[in-house]
């Protein structure tokens, strides 16, 4: 579900800020990807700090004990929301990162697979989570993180991203799962940029 | 500077949920991990705390997270101290266009960027990450902020390794950690 259908926040001009934040770059990591950029809406504090206002007031009420945050990008909204709703932060990372004892789940890439990991003993049966990350475009990711969390008897509560598609292979669900997402990616590089920040046209 | 020495009553908490990892890595190393610390919603609030006292009203734009775990760190001190927060990244990881630091590894090169454009001249920069040792990535980091004009007012992280004398690398810049390791 988007932020923007629910009572309460349709209209909500932050919503349009952080959309406006974030800064498409075409044709990265390779040709036809527009990327969404998340860098620039770091930069702007009123807009970072809307985005994880938004969450905060979301799940602040949900029992929520654990927020799961996938490397790189989930590292740098995460944290802060655990800190507000009294939940400890847990970092799903890629192989060989994480040094102590791990559990891993596998999932496919365009090419070939890649894997998440969790330590083992960080979350414990019963909790309720929520994952986080910037963006969900496959919902491989997401799913992985969904399945490691399960795996050790935890609840997933919600997936929450900053940027997605309306429908993920056209479910709204990710492992039935829901997911709740701020803003729709943008096709268009934004002309309206913060000054200093170079368009990669 | 330490907040050890200090004796603020928060650190002896922190620095009992940091875990160490022996041969991790590799063996030898003794791995100081932070993430036992991210697991308990008190301590990682007074780390994050303990910062935030130190540096808010200090007219502090920018904070400069390193990948990865500097991410884990930077983004609450930068939103509650009113600063914007940069991250410091692995090569190709940043989609803009970018400026580079190459550092030296015991073996072999590394290599830092950072967004054109993100931090202006004249801008006063915090550098955070979990831990110091060498000071070899934190230097990459700090001549990235100098070489766009910032001023680096000073590098902060939760545990320093004081054997491998990482201060010294810092080029007369002040280091604020929260806890030491021997």
């Amino acid at each position: 579900m988007f932020a923007g259908d629910q009572n309460g926040l349709q209209g909500d001009p932050r919503l349009k800020a952080i959309s406006e934040a974030i800064r498409v770059v075409p044709h990265f990591p390779k040709p036809g990807i527009m990327f969404q950029d998340i860098t620039t809406l770091l930069l702007d504090h009123k807009a970072f700090k809307d985005t994880v206002d938004i969450f905060v007031d979301r799940y602040r009420d949900m029992a929520i004990s654990v927020v799961a945050g996938v490397e790189a990008r989930g590292f740098m909204f995460g944290p802060s929301i655990a800190l507000a709703i009294g939940a400890k932060f847990v970092p799903l990372r890629k192989p060989r990162k994480l040094p102590g004892e791990v559990i891993s789940e596998a999932y496919v890439l365009e090419y070939g697979t890649d894997c998440l990991e969790m330590h083992v003993g960080a979350v414990q049966p019963g909790e309720r989570a929520l994952v986080i990350d910037d963006l969900v475009a496959t919902g491989g990711t997401l799913s992985a993180a969904i399945r490691l969390l399960e795996r050790v008897g935890a609840e997933v509560v919600e997936c929450a991203c900053v940027v997605g598609l309306r429908e993920v292979k056209g479910h709204h669900r990710l492992n039935g799962k829901p997911l709740y997402i701020l803003v729709e990616p943008r096709q268009q590089t934004n002309c309206s940029a913060p000054s200093g920040i170079i368009s990669s046209l | 500077m330490s907040a050890y020495r200090d004796k603020d009553p928060r650190i002896h908490g922190i620095q009992s949920k940091i875990r160490v990892v022996p041969n991790f890595p590799k063996p030898g190393i003794m791995f100081q991990d932070i993430t036992t610390l991210l697991l308990d919603p008190k301590a990682f609030k007074d780390t994050v705390d303990l910062f935030v006292e130190r540096y808010k009203g200090k007219n502090i734009s920018v904070v400069a997270g390193i990948e990865a775990r500097g991410f884990i760190f930077g983004p609450p001190i930068a939103l509650e101290i009113g600063a914007k927060f940069v991250p410091l990244r692995k090569p190709k990881k940043l989609p803009g266009k970018v400026i580079s630091e190459e550092y030296e590894l015991e073996y072999g090169r590394d290599c830092l960027e950072m967004h054109v454009g993100a931090v202006e001249p004249g801008e006063r920069a915090l550098v955070v990450d979990d831990l110091i040792a060498t000071g070899g990535t934190l230097c990459a980091a700090m001549n990235l902020l100098e070489r766009v004009g910032a001023e680096v007012v000073e590098c902060a992280c939760v545990i320093e390794l004081p054997d491998l004398k990482g201060r010294e690398r810092l080029n007369g810049k002040p280091l604020y950690v929260l806890v030491e390791s021997h």
